[in-house]
């Protein structure tokens, strides 16, 4: 959280809407640890990580849809999801992460 | 009113212990509790649920620990309807180097690097200067010993011994292996250290307790330079953090990421039994 923390005050002094996903668990091998934080504005911009690059893609989606509808949702990536070739981790790990709006 | 976010940020900025508890599953997903040194703040949906993620929280903060906790809808200890993110925002880690060196001025900014709130002591005022270090926190004239007798040790302080002379080093490693410091490192040769066991054994230190010296100190990288110096210190800190060896990742078969770690770094570092 402390290495985004000076671009979501930023932000929200811009009055942007602003979605946090948060690494909130690990399974085997994974880049990063429970709390790194990947946070996305709603004009797109992007601050933190959740990974090594690996599903910063899918989890920008996540957050863009959370901003838009206010939907919070825990999602999973790793080797043995289904959409593993897609999004997977190729370090062979699982991550589970939550997105929500920054409403709090 | 100040937001829960708000509060938690002046934590951090403050360098003070805050925790921060997610619903993350079912139908209170995103509900939060804020748990801070001056109370809570927030709802995670019953009072019965606040109270135990509360204490919860409050345990795995002194921890350092970030987890994910389970809790029956009322906060019930056995309960799994609730699942909940807790992190921990525990304040810096301390790194105290001893001897203000050039080797200090290096390690002083590798500790930083790392997160470490990082103080240089050394009994000699000539030498312990902010201008000649001026990576640290902070730079104290003291002598070693009695400075690490007065400082705050927890798991997670490292022990960073430059001064590599017996008459320092035999005092001050006395008061260090009766603190719970997570490491333990002392620079120099393995005849200065040598002789240094055999002072601390004289001293009436038994093994158990010098086995958590890490010297000489540092991973075998033929570091020859106060820069690779640190690195090398700072590596050995990490690899003892996270239980490993130290070799080359290439070397080896085990995940390079380790298992299942659900500890915000920068995490506790384990006992040191060699």
């Amino acid at each position: 959280m402390m290495d985004v923390l000076d671009t979501i005050e930023r932000w929200r002094g811009e009055r942007q809407r602003i979605a946090l996903a948060t690494v909130v668990g690990v399974e085997r091998s994974a880049p990063r640890d429970p709390g790194a934080v990947l946070a996305v504005n709603e004009r797109g911009e992007v601050a933190g990580s959740v990974s090594g690059g690996c599903v910063e893609g899918a989890v920008y989606e996540e957050a863009q849809d959370a901003i838009a509808t206010g939907r919070p949702r825990l999602v999973t990536y790793g080797i043995s999801d289904a959409e593993a070739a897609e999004h997977g981790l190729t370090c062979g790990g699982t991550i589970h992460v939550f997105v929500e709006r920054l409403d709090w | 009113m100040r937001s829960l976010f708000e509060r938690l940020a002046a934590n951090l900025r403050g360098d003070r212990p805050a925790a921060l508890a997610t619903c993350i599953d079912g139908t209170g997903a995103g509900a939060k509790l804020l748990v801070d040194d001056d109370g809570t703040d927030g709802d995670l949906g019953s009072p019965g649920l606040n109270h135990a993620v509360q204490a919860e929280a409050r345990a795995l903060l002194d921890l350092g620990e970030t987890a994910i906790r389970t809790f029956g809808a009322d906060g019930e200890p056995v309960g799994v309807e609730v699942k909940v993110f807790i992190e921990s925002f525990a304040p810096k880690p301390n790194m105290y180097v001893f001897g203000a060196i050039d080797f200090s001025r290096a390690m002083a900014k590798i500790g930083k690097y790392l997160g470490y709130r990082v103080t240089v002591v050394d009994a000699r005022p000539i030498f312990a200067t902010k201008r000649r270090i001026p990576d640290a926190d902070e730079v104290v004239v003291a002598w070693p010993d009695e400075f690490l007798r007065e400082a705050p040790v927890n798991a997670r302080t490292v022990l960073v011994v430059l001064t590599h002379d017996v008459k320092f080093d035999v005092p001050l490693l006395q008061v260090a292996l009766q603190t719970e410091a997570g490491y333990i490192g002392a620079m120099g040769s393995r005849r200065t250290h040598a002789n240094r066991i055999a002072a601390l054994r004289e001293a009436g230190i038994g093994d158990g307790d010098l086995a958590r010296i890490s010297a000489p100190i540092g991973l075998d990288i033929g570091a020859r330079t106060p820069e690779e110096t640190a690195i090398s210190i700072a590596a050995e800190i990490v690899a003892l953090r996270s239980g490993r060896a130290g070799g080359r990742l290439r070397e080896g078969t085990a995940p390079v990421h380790g298992s299942e770690r659900s500890i915000a770094q920068p995490a506790p570092l384990q006992e040191v039994t060699l």
